[in-house]
Order: structure tokens, then sequence, then C-alpha cells
């Protein structure tokens, strides 16, 4: 492949980009700017794999610091966006929170 | 491990970004955004199996360790922090992605083994040669026959190594910001932009620099070392003198910084999936950040470039002495008791008082009383866009309830209580009269329209902004001075003894 399909890649992504989240209502920014940053998270393949070529201690030592890095990005920020949107489910079911909650109000 | 041939490797990344997408796209939807989450998740881990699977590593044991300190270091923060803390967590996973990025970079252009041509060192790498998703092997093999790594990939590089130090730096000031240890205004000092203005220049020469020593051979690493010193010095000068209530638009913004980065570090690497899902990102995260700025009617370049001027605040001097009207928690309760309309205004002193509950039970007293309660939630009401809709979910009140600032606004005319409860920009009838504010024309809930107005404040100090709020000293304003769930609760107590 070459530049030019690489270009393609590029610039195909950002309509993609643009058009997934071009009509998206306020309640859901702060879910969805932090599941597109654990998305980012997946640096991590990029981390691993220079950590795996590394020839020297430095080296081996800095893509090691970047796989944690990574890591804290990619797997925290899944799991803190799904704490907030597990938040969102019980709006669904109209009954369920004046009944099931009486005990949780107190 | 050698295992997958690179027609697989490249079908897994061609599956893992597809989940990127599809988990985008969930998350734009109330009813799909926790499975697009797990889609997302599901992408993430396949990526990163399948780069185990398909690349000749070493030190295979230590990288697994890592991911596994990361991992016990990510979700137990994930876990444990507080809802009303989470913006600032966001920011600092943002910054750590960055920093990962800018070492990836770095460490691919200085590391990266000597040989004839940057083919052939690709070609000994499966995952990125042949046909198919990950495999252009290397620009240099299109461009000619560089023995270095390549004029193209070291600007990417050098692109990925400015930005993500940038984003890192900054998205350390806005934590610093938003967890208040230091202050939510905005810092700014004498020659601050010319600092800020000379130091990114010197950042882009010494990224030229590296472009000009990759072009036929490696960057040293003492350069990209002093480039990355310099891109947290300038990372930090522009996030500084950025205001308190815009920092979540920062955050966005350099998110989308960090997917950029991730899609340069994919360049640099031949990775088509960091290449796809870095600009993704970025791509998203752009249209994010001017969605949230259009919320608060704010544009990016006055956020980032016309820091507040603290002394513009309208009436800070004399207003400080004009009397104001406080009551009793008895007082509220009969207001709010004998009313037909209660509208609810929550803001951020609410979550963090931690009342989300208190102020359902409230809610579902008056109700029973036949008060019609409804609550307006502005846009950016907490710390960030959609914030205090994830806070009230997690109370258990009924999404139904929540009225978006469009729908209550010409509800608060017909209403006969509007109840404030640890808010004050938003309701600042300031940003719609007086020119000179800093919260000037971004959009309001007009609580001023409302019969009554009752204030529960902790204090009279101004809210985020640091501006005063005229609404406080009107005849028809109430205020309840104390901790917000203190004070819920005693209203509470009050309104069952009516």
């Amino acid at each position: 492949m070459d530049a030019m399909t690489l270009l393609t890649f590029f610039v195909l992504s950002v309509f993609v980009g643009f058009e997934v989240v071009s009509k998206v209502s306020t309640t859901l920014h702060t879910p969805l700017m932090s599941g597109a940053n654990a998305i980012h998270g997946v640096i991590l393949v990029g981390a691993i794999i220079v950590t795996g070529r590394s020839e020297s201690t430095l080296a081996l030592v800095l893509g090691l610091v970047a796989v944690v890095l990574a890591t804290v990005n990619m797997v925290g920020g899944f799991v803190v966006t799904d704490r907030m949107l597990e938040m969102f489910k019980g709006r669904s079911r109209p009954a369920g929170p004046g009944g099931g909650d009486a005990g949780g109000a107190r | 491990m050698n295992l997958l041939s690179p027609t697989w490797t490249a079908l897994g990344y061609l599956v893992a970004a597809v989940c990127f997408i599809l988990a985008l796209k969930g998350l734009s939807s109330p009813a799909t955004a926790r499975r697009g989450n797990l889609i997302g998740a599901g992408g993430a881990a396949l990526a990163v199996v399948v780069a185990f699977l398909s690349e000749d590593l070493h030190h295979e044991l230590a990288i697994i360790a890592a991911i596994v300190v990361g991992t016990v270091v990510g979700v137990p923060a994930a876990r444990r922090v507080a809802m009303t803390q989470m913006p600032q967590l966001v920011a600092l996973f943002n910054g750590v992605g960055g920093a990962a990025a800018a070492l990836v970079a770095a460490l691919e252009l200085v590391h990266r083994p000597q040989l004839e041509s940057y083919g052939i060192v690709i070609s000994g790498d499966p995952g990125s040669r042949g046909f198919g998703w990950t495999a252009f092997s290397g620009l240099a093999d299109a461009a000619g026959f560089h023995t270095g790594v390549g004029g193209i990939a070291s600007a990417a590089g050098a692109f990925t190594v400015l930005v993500g130090c940038v984003s890192f730096a900054g998205s350390c000031i806005t934590f610093a910001k938003l967890q208040e240890l230091m202050t939510g205004r905005p810092v700014t000092f004498p020659g601050g932009q010319y600092l800020f203005g000379g130091g990114l220049a010197v950042a882009v020469a010494l990224a030229a620099w590296v472009v000009v020593q990759g072009a036929d051979g490696r960057p040293s690493g003492l350069l990209l070392a002093l480039l990355a010193l310099v891109s947290l010095v300038v990372g930090v000068l522009f996030v500084l003198p950025v205001g308190g209530a815009d920092v979540p638009i920062v955050i966005s913004l350099l998110n989308a910084f960090t997917g950029l980065t991730v899609a340069a570090s994919g360049y640099v690497l031949s990775n088509t999936l960091l290449l796809v899902a870095g600009t993704l990102v970025g791509a998203s995260g752009t249209i994010l950040t001017r969605l949230m700025a259009a919320a608060m009617g704010r544009s990016i370049s006055s956020i980032l470039f016309g820091a507040f001027k603290g002394s513009t605040a309208g009436t800070v001097g004399p207003g400080s002495d004009r009397p104001v009207r406080s009551g009793s928690p008895e007082d509220v309760a009969i207001l709010l008791g004998y009313a037909r309309k209660v509208v609810i205004v929550p803001g951020y002193g609410l979550a963090v008082a931690q009342a989300q509950h208190t102020i359902r039970e409230l809610a579902e007293l008056l109700e029973a009383r036949g008060v019609e309660v409804i609550y307006g939630i502005h846009p950016v009401a907490g710390r960030m866009p959609g914030h205090m809709n994830v806070l009230l979910a997690e109370a258990n009140v009924p999404y139904e309830v929540l009225k978006e600032m469009d729908e209550v606004n010409p509800e608060l005319k017909t209403a006969d209580v509007a109840l404030v409860v640890g808010a004050n920009d938003v309701v600042n009838p300031a940003a719609k009269t007086t020119p000179g504010a800093p919260i000037y024309g971004m959009p309001i809930l007009e609580v001023d329209q409302a019969q009554q107005v009752v204030f529960l404040k902790r204090s009279m100090r101004p809210g985020f902004a640091g501006i005063e709020n005229d609404l406080l000293y009107d005849p028809k304003t109430m205020l309840l001075f104390g901790d917000a769930k203190d004070s819920l609760t005693k209203v509470v107590s009050a309104v069952k003894t009516l």
C-alpha cells in the first residue's frame, strides 16, 4: 500500500467520525466523550508492538511505561463509561424507580 | 507469537475498527449507548489479542505484567471515583493516552532496527506486510530507497510527540483545575500569550528538525526528548488561561487531540487500526467539542484565547452589601408545599453534597401533595454537558420529569416556585442582560420568570464563572443557606409536618 491508500483511510475515517456523532443530545455528551476517550486507548496495540521490538533497556522501560499508561486509558475509560451509562438504564422502567427504591431514599 | 497470518491479522483489525464505529454510533443514542460501549471494549480487547498473536514479540511476560498493572490501576479508579469527580478522571485517562502515544511514536522513530531499508524491517513483521489491512509496508517503500525512517513517517512521529505531550500536560492542568488543586479561574500573566506563541514556535521548529533528521537517518533520542519537554510546557501554557466553566470543552478538545496523535502513530507504525481508530476519535471529538461549545453559547477560539477578565464580572463591589432575603427551612417548605407547580434546577452544588436522593424524596413528597414537579436541566449543569443527567439517573429520578432547557423555559413562566439547588451561573440573568459579563450569551434557565425563586446555597460566594448573580437580591428570591443535603433534609421534614 502506498501513501494514497493511507490518505484514503484517513479521509474516509474523518467522514465516518463526523457522521456518527453529528446528531447527539446533550444528555449523552459526557458518556460519548468518555467512550471516545476509551477508544483511543487502543494505542495499547502500538505500545505492545513497540515494546516487543525494543532492544535496549531504556526502550524496554519506556515501552512498558507506555503499555501501562495505554492500559489505564483503555480499560479505565471503558469501565467508567459503562458506569455512567449503567445509571441511565433505570429510566426505561417508570414503575421501577418508585417501588424499587423506597429503601434507598432514606 | 507468530500465529496469525497477515490476512487474519488484517481481518482482526478490520473487525476491531468496525466495532469502534459501531461503538461511537451506539453511544450517540440513549437506547444503545451501553451496548455501544461494550462493543467498543470488545473491539479493543480483540485488537490487543490480535497484536499479541500476530507480532513476533520479545518481552511478552513483561508486557503482560504491564497490562496487569495498568488494569489494576485503571479499574479501581474508574469504579470508585465519585460521579461528581468523573470529569477529571476522564481528563486524566485522556492525558495518559496522549503520553502513551507520544512514547510509542518516539520509540518507533529512535529504536527502529537500522537495516538496509524500511521495507526489509517491516517484512520481518508479518502484521504489517502483505495484503490487507495493516499492510502498507511503510511510506519509505513507496517513496524510494531511504535507509532511515522516511520524511512523512518522521513528520507523523514528530506530530505525535508534540501533540501527545500537549494533550498530557494540558489534561493534567484540567485535572488540577477540576480537582481544585489549583484555582479554577483563568491563570494569566503578562506576556503569557507571547510565551505560549514562542513555545509553540520552538516546538514546531524542533519537530521540523526531527523531520530533517528522519528523512535520511534516525532522529536522535535527545532531540525527541527536547521536543517532548518543550511540548509539555506548551501544553501547560495552553490550558492555564482557560476559565473553570470552560474546562470540560477543553477536555473534549484534548480528547480529539489525543485521537489525532493515535492516528499519526498508526502512520508511523504502519498500523491501520491505530490510524482508523485515532482518526475516528479525532473527528468525532472535534464535532463533540463544537456541540459542547454551542450548548454553552461559546466559540472555541474565545474559550482558548479570550481568557475571562475577572474584573468585568458585573456588579461585584456594591453587590456584596445589598440586602438579601433569607428564609428558614419551614418558610421554604410552605412555599413549596402550597405551590401548584415547582421547577427544580439542580446544579453542581447538589451533586457535591450528594443530595440527589434527598431532592428526589422531596419531589415525591410534593407530588404526593398534588404539586406538579419537574426538573430543569441546563445542558452544562454539573461540570460537563450531560453530567447532571448522569447524577440524577444515579439517584433514580425518572427520566420523564427531566426537562431540557428549551422545554423548561416556557414552563418556568407558569411555575409558582423555582427551586435552585447548588446552581448559580446557569440561572444568572447577567447572561442575557450584562454584555460585559463573561457568561454573556450563554443560554440560561430563566428562573427569574417564575413567581418565586428559592436558592439553596452554601454561601453568597459566586459560581464557577466567578460572577455575582443579581437574582439573589431580587425581592421575590428567598435564600436558604447551608449544605444542600442538610438544607433539603430539613425542608423535607418541614414539608412532612405541613
